[in-house]
């Protein structure tokens, strides 16, 4: 069982004839991303361009889904809805960035470099991982015993005299939303960081070593560099997922916080596909953006 | 770093190794306390003694809710996303070791589809099989059918809609998964077999399946646990049933009783079953392996 799955393409050994046979070998995995990836996109494409009433869509070409996402968004006193959402989730987005690259940096360079024998190494990082196959609701319902306003965390801290009433903004608020967001996504940057880390040639290290570098030193200018492809893939999960989020937002937050994911899922409850489809449109347009820039920092296919 | 005893910084990382992971298991670790609440007992401690009474309650059903209908639903579909998974991801990983015309522009898709934001993916098949919704009822009435047109109702579904969505986030798993397997494969074995004169489907079936066999069992592992928790792409890519994640997440703000951490407790020990099967069948196929070689 392989549980570090490392993505480079395999030589290719060249055959005479064989292309066809791997076309057909290919086939039904490509039609599966052309029919539910790719036509998918392209519809969403076409119809944020589509008008609609109360029961149905509209076909033509009309832009005023795009007009009304942006309504007001020039007034300098008051910020629109779009805008404030979006600041909103990039907030979340670069919080939880932030904290699930450095506990990710710490728990693999711990695991890669600090545990020598390669059997605790496996279980260790095993253990990291199993989380990641258990139900995402499960896990953020479980904060609610630990968080919630009689939970374990306000018991204690009124049991030891610290507070006089229970702190209300442990759950269902801007706090248990990140802290749900770590607690599920940590893992997608633990993976590729490992990875990389585990792809570092030893040798480098003993030489930064007997060179004199000390072990922040050999950290900062040997394995955080050589650990950068890692930190980069890791990047991009997290930051695609929080992004596009509207089921932690609506669990952990209690159907409070707004995100783009939420105002998506609420249009098309109401029907409203093309709007939605307009929204969908520009934060795919933002969330390539920012992949483009964090690749720009790394070349990937150099790495494979 | 280097070899002699464990230096103050192995200390300070191993007790923020061992936090991070209290950090993991300890609220999954008390929602699974805690669904053995006794019939008095709330959704926080204190434990008011121990008792199966939210289990059953579970059983009897929540609200208008048919838990076990959604277990089985989301059972059989995560069983065909297995299926599918494991069969398309090993047939395109021998593809992508020979000569593949258009290869790297399918595994940019692949890896695109990996990290696209999943109410995306959700909405743009929502809106196909709505699409064509709509087209079939046209052609229904064009043709004069009217009576299959009344009769149907949506093209959206458990095993259309639903298992193409889950397929789009098991697939890039299993691919990579795949590409990992082979960057790891000996192929003197397999040459070996075509000197000796195995067609390519004898090699294929007694020398390459027996040797990735191991490793497969692995992405049939990811497609099913993955299917059995999918939230996000399912929610707009199924017509009028649920599965039971969705269930789960409807029911985070509508159900007050212990049940729910008890409804959490069956699908976590689901989701650990499948992983133990796996692992399970991996290490027979490997001993099995092992001794053949050995033989």
């Amino acid at each position: 069982m392989s549980t570090a799955p490392s993505p480079s393409l395999p030589v290719s050994t060249h055959a005479p004839g064989r292309s066809i046979a791997a076309w057909w070998q290919a086939t039904p995995l490509a039609a599966v991303f052309v029919l539910f990836f790719l036509v998918p996109l392209m519809l969403i494409l076409m119809v944020s361009f589509w008008d609609f009433n109360q029961y149905e869509m509209l076909p033509g070409f009309t832009i005023k889904n795009y007009i009304s996402i942006f309504d007001g968004c020039a007034s300098p006193v008051d910020m629109c809805v779009t805008l404030k959402t979006y600041l909103s989730t990039f907030k979340f987005s670069f919080l939880v960035w932030l904290i699930t690259l450095v506990i990710g940096f710490t728990v693999s360079y711990f695991l890669a470099f600090h545990v020598r024998s390669a059997g605790a190494q496996t279980l260790l990082f095993v253990l990291c991982t199993i989380p990641f196959w258990t139900s995402n609701v499960i896990r953020m319902i479980s904060w609610v015993p630990l968080l919630g306003r009689n939970g374990l965390v306000n018991q204690t801290l009124l049991g030891m005299g610290a507070i006089n009433q229970p702190i209300e903004w442990l759950l269902f608020s801007s706090f248990s939303v990140t802290l749900a967001f770590v607690h599920l996504y940590t893992m997608f940057m633990i993976v590729p960081i490992f990875n990389s880390m585990m792809r570092i040639d030893r040798s480098l290290i003993e030489a930064a070593s007997d060179s004199g570098a000390t072990a922040w030193q050999t950290l900062w200018n040997v394995i955080v560099p050589l650990s950068r492809t890692g930190i980069i893939i890791g990047s991009i999960f997290v930051i695609t997922i929080v992004m596009g989020d509207f089921v932690t937002i609506g669990v952990m937050g209690g159907q409070q916080i707004a995100s783009i994911g939420k105002i998506i899922q609420v249009q098309t409850s109401y029907l409203q596909f093309p709007l939605a489809a307009a929204n969908a449109v520009i934060l795919l347009a933002i969330v390539l953006m920012i992949i483009w820039a964090l690749t720009r920092l790394v070349d990937i296919r150099k790495e494979l | 770093m280097n070899t002699e005893k464990h230096t103050p910084a192995f200390w300070f990382l191993a007790a923020f190794f061992a936090l991070f992971v209290l950090f993991m298991y300890g609220p999954m670790l008390v929602i699974v306390v805690l669904s053995f609440q006794g019939p008095e007992g709330g959704l926080t401690f204190p434990l008011r003694g121990l008792s199966l009474h939210w289990f059953y309650k579970l059983a009897e059903g929540l609200g208008v809710v048919d838990i076990g209908a959604a277990l089985r639903r989301s059972l059989g579909l995560g069983l065909a996303v297995m299926a599918f998974t494991v069969l398309f991801s090993v047939l395109a990983g021998l593809a992508f070791r020979k000569k593949l015309a258009g290869g790297n522009v399918l595994f940019f898709v692949v890896v695109a589809s990996l990290i696209m934001p999943s109410i995306i993916v959700s909405l743009g098949i929502g809106l196909e099989f709505r699409l064509l919704d709509t087209g079939i009822k046209k052609a229904l009435e064009a043709f004069g059918m009217t009576g299959t047109l009344e009769g149907y109702g949506t093209a959206l579904g458990l095993f259309t809609s639903a298992l193409g969505a889950h397929l789009t986030w098991t697939l890039p798993f299993g691919l990579l998964i795949m590409f990992a397997i082979f960057n790891r494969f000996n192929p003197a074995y397999e040459e070996a077999a075509r000197d000796l004169g195995a067609t390519p489907w004898q090699g294929f079936r007694h020398v390459v399946l027996p040797l990735i066999a191991p490793s497969v069992v692995g992405i049939g592992m990811f497609g099913f646990t993955l299917s059995w928790d999918e939230i996000a792409r399912t929610s707009q890519a199924i017509g009028d049933v649920n599965t039971l994640p969705l269930e789960l997440q409807g029911l985070t703000t509508t159900v007050t009783t212990p049940s729910i951490y008890a409804l959490g407790t069956v699908t976590m020990v689901v989701s650990f079953m499948v992983m133990g099967l796996a692992v399970g069948l991996s290490k027979l196929l490997l001993s099995r392996q092992r001794a053949k070689q050995d033989a």
